[in-house]
This record gives C-alpha cells, sequence and structure tokens, in this order.
C-alpha cells in the first residue's frame, strides 16, 4: 500500500496542517468575517477525514483515538453550557455575554461568543470525525462485486 | 436587555430556575461522556433528574394558582429573543417527566445491566439525559422554533435508545428505522407549519403569535400553518392514523426506555398540541372547531375502540401495552375535542394519570422480562403466585388503566364523561364507558395469566430487586392516591385548562 | 392565475416540488437508503421555503457597516434581508445531518442483522418472526390469539 498514491500521500500532508491553520482562523476570524464554530469544525475535521481516507483509518486513529472523539464531543458542549452558567454565575440570564464586562457589554458579547464559538468548533470537530469512524470502521461482510 | 448600559439587579437561584430545569440535563449528558464511568454514569443521571424533579415541584408552586413565570435567554427581550414560559399548563407536564424519569433511572439500573451491553452503559445514560433535556424544553419553551429544535434532541436521542433494543430482538432496529422516518416526517411538517406562521406574523414567539393572530385574524396561510402543525404533532403524539411508529417500538425498546417513551413522550406531543391549538391558535377561530369536531372527535372514538380491541388479542404483554397506549391516547383527543373546561380538564389529568399507570406497568414487564427473559403471557403463567409483591404493583396499574372508582384513572375518565354530558352528548359519554370495556377485557387477560394460570413445573422465581420494587410500589400508590386524593392534579390540571381555554396569553397579563 | 403571479411565487412552486418529491421518494421507495434520500430532498425543500421568505427585495447582507474607529454606522436607507431564518436553518440543517447519519448508521446494522436494506424483504422476515412468535406463544395459551 505504501507504494501506491505516491502523489497523494505528499499531497495530503502537506495540507492537512494547512487545513488546521485555515480552520483556526475561519474559528477565531468568525466575528469579523464570514466563519465561526460549525464552518471551522467541518473544516478541522476534513484534516483528519482527508488524513484518514488516505493513509487507512488506523493510521488517523493513532493521530485522533476514537475515545479521545467522545470526550472532545462533550467537552465542546460542556465549554458551551459553561459559559453560559458563567454568566448565571455572575447574576445575569444564561448566555447573556453582557455579564462578562458590565461596564461595556459589546466586549463582553465579543468575548463571551468567542468562547461560545469555541465550544461549538471542538464539538462539531468531533462530532464529523465520530461519523467518519462509525461509517469507516465497519469492514463489509461481503466482497465489492455484490455491492 | 444586552447592549444597554445600566445598573444590574442580580438574578437569584430563583429566578434561574427555568433555564436550570433544562441546563441540569442537558450538562449531565456530556459530563456522563466526559466521566465514562458506568455506574457514576447512573449515579450523576439519577441526581439530575432528582434536583430537576425539585425545580419542577418549586415551579408548579409558584404558578399554582394562575399567572406565568418568563425568563428571557442571554438577557434578549422577547419577542425578539428566546423566552422560556412556565405557567400552569406546562408546570405539570414538567412535573410529570421529571417524576417518572427520577423514577425510571432506578428501575433502569437493573434492567439496563440486564438488556444492553455494559460497553454501551454511559452512552445509554447520555442519551437518557439528552432525550430528558429534549422533553423539559419542548414543555418549557415559548418559543415555536426552540419547540422544534428541542423535539428533534429528544427524538433523535429516543431513535438511538430505542434501537439498544437490539440485543435482546433484531426487529428494535426496524422499530427505530420507522420511527426515524416517521418522526423526522412529522417534526418537518411541524417546521413547515412554524414557517407558515413565520411568513404571515414575522414572529416566532408563541405569546407574540397568539396577540398577532387574535388581532388580525386569519389568513389561508396561517389555516395552512395550523394544518402542517396538527399533522406533525399528531404523528409524534401518535394520533389515530399516524400511530404506525408506536407498537414496535414501544415493543422492541429496552424496558427502561418504554416506560419514559410511553409515559412522557406522547404527552409532551399531546402538550404542544393543546399549546397550539389554544394559546396560539384563537380557541375562537371556526376552523378549529370543524378540526375538532371532524378531526378530532372521530379519529379519536376510532382509536379508543380499534386499538383496544387489538389489544385484546395480543400474546405478548408489552405490546398490548403498546396498543393500549395508543387508545389512551384517543381519550386524550377526545377529551380536546370536547372543547369545554371540563374536557381540557380531563385531557390534563389523563396525561398525568395515564403517565403514572402506564410507567407502572410497563416497570411491571420489565421486572418480569428481567427475571423470566420474556414478555409473552405464555412465560409468565402463574408469577403472581411466585412473585407476589412484583405483580401486584400490576394489577393497580391495570385497575387504573381500565378506569376502576378508586384509582387515578377513574378520575380522568369520569371528567371526560361529564365533559361529556355538559355538551349534552350522552352518546360519547356511552362510547367512553364501552371502551373502557375492552380495557377490562386486556387487562383482564393480562391479571388471567398472571393469578389464575398454573406456574410451570418447579418454578423458583425470586421477587424483583429493590431498585425495581420501590419505584414499581411508588407508582402504583400514586395511581391510588391521586384517585382518592384528587387535589393536587385535578387543581392543577383545572388551573392549566382555564390558562389554555382563556385564549391568546397574550405579551401582557 | 396570471404569469406574474406564477413567476412572482416561484420559490414557493419549487419548495412545493421539492418537497412532494422528497416525501413520495420516502414512501415509494423500497429501499431504506432510498427513503434516507427522500427525506433529504423533502428537508432540504424546507429549508429552501425559509431561506426565499428572509429575502427582502433590494436588501442585502445584515451587517451594519463601521467607520474607521470601529463604530456602528446605522443608515436608515439601507434596505437588510431578514436574518432570522438563516440562523433557524443553520440550526435545522445540523438537526438534518444528525439524522441523516443516523439513519445511515441504523441501515448498517439493520443490513448486518437482516442482510438486507430493501423494506419488502425486511417487512417479510418480520412477518415471519411475528407468525413464528404468535403461532409458539399462541399455542401454548389455548389458541386464544
Amino acid at each position: 500500500m505504501h507504494h501506491h498514491h505516491l502523489i497523494l500521500r505528499v499531497v495530503t500532508k502537506l495540507l492537512a496542517g494547512t487545513i488546521i491553520l485555515y480552520a483556526l482562523y475561519v474559528q477565531f476570524h468568525g466575528d469579523f468575517s464570514p466563519g465561526g464554530g460549525f464552518q471551522a469544525g467541518v473544516i478541522m475535521a476534513v484534516a483528519f477525514i482527508l488524513y484518514g481516507i488516505v493513509f487507512g483509518l488506523v493510521a488517523v486513529q493513532r493521530v485522533f483515538p476514537p475515545w479521545l472523539v467522545h470526550k472532545i464531543v462533550a467537552l465542546g458542549v460542556l465549554i458551551y453550557a459553561g459559559t453560559g452558567i458563567y454568566a448565571m454565575m455572575l447574576g445575569y440570564e444564561f448566555l447573556d455575554y453582557g455579564a462578562f464586562d458590565p461596564g461595556h457589554p459589546s466586549h463582553g458579547q465579543h468575548n463571551g461568543i468567542l468562547a461560545v464559538e469555541l465550544g461549538v468548533g471542538v464539538t462539531v470537530t468531533g462530532v464529523m470525525v465520530a461519523i467518519y469512524y462509525a461509517f469507516a470502521g465497519r469492514a463489509p461482510r461481503i466482497s465489492d462485486e455484490d455491492w | 436587555m444586552a447592549g444597554t448600559v445600566s445598573p444590574h439587579d442580580a438574578k437569584t437561584l430563583i429566578e434561574q430556575l427555568p433555564i436550570l430545569q433544562v441546563l441540569v440535563p442537558f450538562c449531565t449528558a456530556p459530563l456522563i461522556v466526559l466521566i465514562g464511568n458506568r455506574h457514576m454514569a447512573w449515579l450523576l443521571a439519577f441526581v439530575a433528574s432528582v434536583i430537576s424533579l425539585v425545580i419542577s415541584y418549586v415551579l408548579l408552586t409558584q404558578v399554582y394558582g394562575g399567572g406565568f413565570i418568563s425568563y428571557q435567554l442571554g438577557g434578549w427581550a422577547p419577542p425578539l429573543g428566546i423566552e422560556y414560559r412556565v405557567d400552569a399548563a406546562n408546570a405539570l407536564v414538567m412535573l410529570l417527566i421529571s417524576a417518572i424519569a427520577t423514577l425510571t433511572l432506578p428501575f433502569a439500573y437493573e434492567s439496563v445491566k440486564d438488556e444492553i451491553k455494559a460497553k454501551d452503559h454511559t452512552l445509554f445514560y447520555a442519551c437518557f439525559m439528552l432525550c430528558y433535556t429534549g422533553l423539559m424544553g419542548v414543555v418549557i419553551t415559548g418559543d415555536a422554533f426552540n419547540v422544534f429544535v428541542f423535539l428533534e434532541i429528544s427524538s433523535l436521542s429516543t431513535y438511538v435508545l430505542v434501537a439498544q433494543g437490539a440485543g435482546r430482538d433484531k426487529r428494535a432496529l426496524t422499530a427505530a428505522y420507522d420511527y426515524l422516518i416517521m418522526g423526522t416526517i412529522g417534526a418537518t411538517f411541524f417546521v413547515i407549519g412554524i414557517g407558515f406562521l413565520f411568513m404571515s406574523t414575522g414572529t416566532l414567539n408563541m405569546a407574540d403569535l397568539a396577540d398577532r393572530i387574535a388581532n388580525e385574524g386569519t389568513n389561508r396561510t396561517i389555516r395552512a400553518g395550523f394544518a402542517f402543525i396538527i399533522v406533525g404533532m399528531g404523528l409524534k403524539a401518535a394520533m389515530y392514523p399516524l400511530h404506525l411508529w408506536l407498537p414496535k417500538a414501544y415493543t422492541f425498546a429496552p424496558s427502561a426506555v418504554t416506560v419514559l417513551l410511553s409515559a412522557t413522550s406522547t404527552k409532551m406531543a399531546i402538550y404542544v398540541l393543546l399549546r397550539f391549538l389554544f394559546s396560539v391558535y384563537n380557541p375562537e377561530f371556526i376552523f378549529e372547531l370543524n378540526v375538532m369536531f371532524l378531526v378530532f372527535m372521530p379519529l379519536a372514538l376510532i382509536a379508543m375502540f380499534s386499538a383496544s380491541f387489538v389489544a385484546v388479542f395480543q400474546v405478548n404483554f408489552k405490546r398490548m401495552l403498546a396498543y393500549s397506549s395508543i387508545a389512551q391516547i384517543g381519550y386524550m383527543l377526545l377529551g380536546i375535542a370536547m372543547f369545554n373546561l371540563s374536557g381540557l380538564t380531563g385531557t390534563m389529568v389523563h396525561m398525568f394519570n395515564h403517565g403514572i399507570t402506564k410507567a407502572v406497568l410497563f416497570m411491571g414487564v420489565g421486572a418480569l422480562v428481567l427475571r423470566t427473559g420474556s414478555s409473552f403471557y405464555n412465560n409468565l403463567n402463574g408469577l403472581g403466585r411466585v412473585m407476589p409483591l412484583t405483580v401486584a404493583p400490576i394489577v393497580i396499574g391495570g385497575l387504573s388503566l381500565i378506569g376502576v372508582p378508586g384509582t387515578a384513572g377513574f378520575v380522568s375518565k369520569w371528567m371526560l364523561v361529564q365533559a361529556a354530558f355538559e355538551n349534552g352528548w350522552w352518546f360519547i359519554a356511552i362510547l367512553i364507558v364501552l371502551s373502557s370495556l375492552l380495557a377490562v377485557v386486556y387487562v383482564w387477560r393480562a391479571i388471567e395469566v398472571l393469578y389464575l394460570s398454573e406456574p410451570a413445573q418447579g418454578t423458583k422465581m425470586a421477587e424483583a430487586p429493590m431498585s425495581m420494587l420501590i419505584p414499581m410500589w411508588i407508582l402504583a400508590i400514586a395511581c391510588i392516591w391521586f384517585g382518592v386524593a384528587t387535589d393536587l392534579p385535578l387543581g392543577a390540571a383545572s388551573t392549566a385548562a382555564e390558562v389554555l381555554l382563556s385564549g391568546s396569553f397574550g405579551m401582557v397579563e | 392565475m396570471d404569469w406574474d403571479f406564477i413567476a412572482g411565487h416561484v420559490n414557493y412552486w419549487m419548495f412545493i416540488v421539492l418537497m412532494m418529491t422528497g416525501l413520495y421518494i420516502v414512501v415509494s421507495s423500497g429501499n431504506l437508503v432510498k427513503k434516507i434520500v427522500g427525506l433529504n430532498i423533502f428537508q432540504v425543500a424546507v429549508f429552501m421555503l425559509y431561506i426565499s421568505i428572509g429575502k427582502i427585495t433590494g436588501g442585502t447582507a445584515p451587517i451594519f457597516p463601521s467607520n474607521s474607529k470601529g463604530y456602528l454606522e446605522i443608515d436608515p436607507s439601507i434596505v437588510y434581508s431578514n436574518p432570522l431564518p438563516h440562523v433557524l436553518i443553520l440550526t435545522a440543517i445540523v438537526v438534518g445531518v444528525a439524522t441523516t447519519s443516523l439513519g445511515l448508521a441504523l441501515i448498517i446494522r439493520i443490513r448486518e442483522e437482516f442482510d438486507t436494506v430493501e423494506s419488502d424483504d425486511l417487512v417479510k422476515i418480520e412477518q415471519q418472526l411475528t407468525s413464528a412468535d404468535n403461532k409458539e406463544h399462541g399455542d401454548a395459551m389455548g389458541g386464544m390469539a
């Protein structure tokens, strides 16, 4: 297998890092330009899925093991909810970002939305990779001709 | 409102309760996955459900006498922001859901160990909590689109939970698949309906919708939206011709899941129907009356008889109860179709009473499945003599299902009969009694099997474990308690019915 | 029903056609995967309905312009499209993705257990199982079933 698709493998190795970088750009630039957690999460997941398609499931699961994927899915949701709960602890309503900077609510909004989008991005990454693992991890019991 | 700088009054815990109701189970699900230990998973889920039971009780006491609590998410004032709105109607439903979930979890501990592979336990409880979050969210929210979002959270996790029955019977998979197709069509119909409402009113807040529809009248778009919403929620509620997913899903789902589904999921859908029929749409519109008489009434009657009739001929206890659920949903729809205070009170009380009744019955079947490995009648012969403490709650639940005086089921059926007489529909009253006779037949069959037939030779069966017996007995006693002391459910239900019937619940009191 | 009416409601016509196509595929197709495809088309039709009603003639992207110092300069003469449907549909798309992947996962499990993804075959297998159940357990009860 290692003899085939040399170009694909080299290009993938080059691309994977760039894709992750681009995902981070979309993630943190989401409040100035189109983007945000959903898009960034999907782009981030694409890096892993591409790696998995070219190098095989075993290789990508060494980088990003399934148990970690599950935890990350849960972690993102907790970041999201945690942001809201933090605002509640400050005596405001759930997800009222104004709480983070009462003197200047729009700064609070800015920080709050970054935290929430981070949670969204983490979860979406996890979910997309988890879906890929779930489907790719099932070897068909029948030969290719039968399909 | 966010965006303006003004001195801020810190919110107290009591004021935060409406969001905590959803947030507590919602945060528990990812915590369970993060910790990843199955004993901790159960414990966390149980603690969360107890907390949310307490919250529902506090909320109900606050709105018991009327009025409502409004909570703005993110500090954005309604109608622009999402609003959580608690009044007597949904506080009662929330109390039912959280009580059932709190009692289901101890029951689930042994049952899940027996029926589901150990490695799936943490994810099972996470899904359970997500389903619970969805149910709570649908009931508490005052925003029409938010209803859809929470509806899908609960539905998607329900499909997963139903499919967990595949370890025992592979038909659980097709049951889950059928439920997924029908449930998604239902939810999408609901979204189309909401879309039509949004097109013609420009708002999604239910109270605001109600105001605008009441003030500006309806047009064809709003009426088309009405049809879509009724069909979509009817699918979720297993309204008679849309019930096809229900028997399979209930029969093949793990016992604990069936308990939760039967007692809460369809009730949630009925509640949403009520909310849209009476709060969002103004009850005075003639098209709505026609829907009551021409659609709800005949379908409810058909459901009461045909589903009960099918239930009589089942050989599987669990499947029999599933068909009986369809019939009981018929009663609730009938109460809606009566369109008077007693009828609506009857519907609300029946939601509550049928919830606890079906929960105890399905728990009983789950306990029998744990001990015998089967829910078919011929494997349950004479178990009433072998394990009396386990079977007695089933009998009490069965009596309540029939509506024997002194049980909870009687109270709600009595309300329905009363409502029928108020409308001068003595014929309907007779039909209610007749269909209860069918219930006598199918419940009697179960009792006959459990008590009157000989146990198989040398049956030595232990009683169900304590963790199952205690919730079963609590529910069984509740069936009798609410049949004798009718104040709590009847009082809350009649306040709820008044809230609903007063029509538009406007933005301001 | 003149031409202007028909052309002016083109988004609704497309919604109706797509929605009915999707629903028809769900109902008529015997293949479980195709049912999911139909469900997707059905959902996408609804997304399109929502997005199209958010468009306002002459409306631009709903972002307030800001000046060089970063302060908002709100110009009342500019017409903006309604952003709310977009937000709603973002949520609905996520729900759709979840439904699709869950449905496909169920299909894989069904294929593993039943060896088929055709609903006709599945119905046949299930009927056999059910009648076997009824026979076994019904006969034991004296043919009462």
